[in-house]
């Protein structure tokens, strides 16, 4: 195909097509000071909880029995090691561990969990369904947005936590048959049984909204011109899928994922807060806010609150404002 | 139009049938076995007394026959009773009652939601451009973003241990000081989402071209935002407020859990924990019922106010 290397070849001459549609997107948006900021926070939060073992002062396990219900200290005195690994930045819990310690852990379950949830459900599964019912339309478009209709109906979010309650006794049988029958080994004690079945209740209802959204895109983008001469050409299906397609759709994906982290980043903490989610003694953010929302806890120890709660705002809030903030840079009709 | 809507109308029962399988299934395959929970620490699978409890309460029957003989008295009213939480007792009284409370917290927080997100909304798109309009935005994020199972305590924190101006938990209706933290808790995070809403409609509404016209004749300003920006701007919201609608009788999970309100959400966690599924079911189904008689509703509403749009 001569022609086209040769179309290629003059595209790449023009200096504006140098740089693709995002990245001109993402120099508008460090621009922006509460973006700017929000992916500082979030790159730092999920740092920090990617690397906890890493990061964190202290074990998550350790009990510090001299050292129980004790408000945040820092030790100043005992050089930057002291510092480090002495001070409870944000006090201890009933059983003497280090909150600081435990809020980074809780955070790297919310952060894998998410995002783990995210990329299947709502990226994979959503945008494919989403592509695959906006362009053949007809019977399976019918067929899935049915479905994803049905699935939509559920009451707020309590397909999750039936889903949540009900799978956990088969997802453990699946893991221990792997156990016994691969050369995995301790894939229980690791708590994949409560990754996945929290993965599984999240992707359930992650994926509607992508591929409703996906669907409308592909609708509205068939009728376009572009996609209409490349039919006319004889363009293959996967090349109109994802050469014509998919990418005119990019932008309103981009700022649906940042919004939607923000609520996933919320049902991962009410699943661990009903206890369905993350079981103890793995901590995470969700257990950590029932034990501090008693009315004891919050007359005498209030920092068991303060710590899980402001990593739960800063998390969901930063989603919530980044995606703001991408609404307003890829989608400027709307500005 | 009319074949539109009665398409709609006869995928209800379709949608709804789908809901309810699906709930069931997941109750019937799930583990946990009500009799199990009931019996408590008699339980032995191989006992008389369990056979008995369980042929009792139809729970021997194969699947099939159980999930058509629950749809059969669904439909005719009887949601059954309850196996463990409320062992005997009618599902629909008791759903009943606990929906009437839910209802009256989530017409509370409706109320501040709209108190808060309509002129903040009309206000800011007056504003648009300036300093008022992105702050009021991003005012209203940061409030909506903190999570549920964070703000209720912390508001209990401040309203009844630092201030001491309401006891800490508990339900006594809507003229109740008590139900001051649910509400709030509830009824803030909506300000952020029905700001956007009347912003946007507000500044659709500014740029149409009766406005100039209004503005031409040299009506003041007063008038012309009572007269006929905000009586045009409020159509959408009516779309939210059907949606609203459904979640009057949801419930709130999370808020009345913590809060100690008898409510519905707070049964559907309990009956989930309880495996009592009968209720989890009638939750389950008149949550759903509800949500998409509002959805259907919703669209209906707004063929009726505005009659540019045109159902095919």
């Amino acid at each position: 195909m001569a022609t086209a290397e040769k179309t290629t070849a003059l595209e790449d001459d023009r200096p504006y097509r140098r740089r693709g549609h995002l990245s001109r997107a993402f120099s508008r948006l460090i621009r922006k000071k509460i973006a700017a900021v929000c992916m500082v926070i979030l790159g730092l939060v999920y740092f920090g909880g990617v690397f906890a073992p890493w990061v964190a002062p202290h074990d998550y396990r350790n009990q510090d029995l001299s050292a129980i219900r004790k408000p945040p200290n820092v030790v100043t005195d005992q050089g930057i090691t002291g510092f480090w690994s002495k001070s409870h930045f944000a006090g201890t819990d009933l059983k003497g561990r280090d909150m600081f310690t435990r809020v980074l852990y809780g955070v790297q379950n919310t952060v894998i969990l998410t995002l783990v949830s995210m990329l299947t459900g709502g990226l994979v599964i959503g945008v494919t369904l989403g592509l695959v019912s906006g362009y053949f339309g007809g019977k399976i478009d019918a067929a899935i947005m049915r479905v994803g209709e049905v699935f939509a109906s559920f009451p707020d979010i309590l397909l999750v936590i039936i889903l949540a309650a009900t799978l956990r006794e088969r997802v453990r049988g699946w893991v221990i048959w792997l156990e016994e029958n691969t050369f995995l080994d301790g894939l229980l004690t690791l708590g994949v049984t409560d990754y996945l079945v929290v993965s599984l209740a999240l992707v359930s209802f992650g994926w509607i909204g992508m591929a409703r959204l996906v669907r409308g895109q592909i609708l509205y983008l068939k009728e376009a011109l572009h996609v209409e001469a490349a039919r006319a050409i004889g363009a293959s299906t996967p090349r109109m899928l994802f050469v014509h397609l998919l990418p005119n759709a990019i932008s309103p994906i981009v700022v649906t994922v940042s919004m939607s982290m923000g609520s996933m980043v919320g049902v991962e903490i009410i699943l661990s807060w009903l206890g369905i989610g993350i079981q103890p003694p793995r901590p995470s953010l969700g257990t950590m806010l029932y034990e501090g929302a008693s009315i004891s806890a919050l007359r005498n120890f209030p920092w068991l609150l303060l710590a899980p709660g402001a990593a739960a705002w800063v998390m969901v809030l930063s989603w919530n404002l980044l995606g703001d903030a991408l609404n307003d840079v890829l989608n400027p009709r709307t500005r | 139009m009319w074949k539109y809507i009665a398409r709609r109308v006869l995928w209800l029962p379709v949608l709804l049938l789908a809901v309810s399988f699906v709930t069931f299934a997941l109750g019937h395959y799930g583990p946990g076995d009500p009799v199990a929970v009931m019996m408590g620490a008699r339980y032995d699978p191989d006992s008389a007394a369990t056979k008995n409890l369980r042929r009792e309460l139809g729970l021997d029957r194969p699947f099939h026959v159980q999930y058509v003989d629950y749809v059969s008295h669904f439909v005719r009213g009887d949601f059954g009773s309850s196996l463990s939480l409320h062992r005997g007792q009618p599902v629909r009284e008791l759903i009943i009652k606990k929906m009437w409370v839910s209802a009256q917290l989530a017409f509370a927080a409706m109320l501040i939601s709209l108190a808060g997100g309509l002129p903040l909304g009309f206000f800011i798109a007056h504003r648009q451009g300036r300093w008022h309009d992105p702050t009021t935005v991003t005012i209203t994020l940061v409030l909506m973003s903190v999570p549920v199972m964070v703000s209720v305590p912390a508001m209990t924190w401040l309203m009844c241990l630092k201030l001491s101006w309401v006891s800490c938990s508990g339900w006594g209706g809507l003229f109740d000081l008590r139900i001051i933290v649910p509400a709030i808790t509830m009824g803030v995070p909506g300000i952020a989402g029905l700001t956007r809403l009347m912003r946007a409609s507000t500044l659709d509404v500014m740029g149409q071209d009766f406005i100039r016209t209004a503005q031409a004749k040299g009506l003041g300003a007063l008038t012309i935002d009572s007269r006929h920006v905000l009586r045009n701007a409020i159509i959408p919201i009516i779309t939210v407020l059907a949606f609203s609608l459904a979640g009057l009788i949801g419930g709130a999970f999370i808020t009345e859990t913590l809060m100690g309100i008898p409510g519905v959400g707070r049964l559907a966690v309990d009956a989930i924990f309880a495996r009592d599924f009968p209720i989890i079911m009638a939750i389950t189904l008149i949550g759903a019922s509800a949500f998409v008689l509002a959805n259907l509703l919703a669209d209906l509403a707004y063929a009726v106010v505005d009659p540019r749009i045109r159902y095919s």
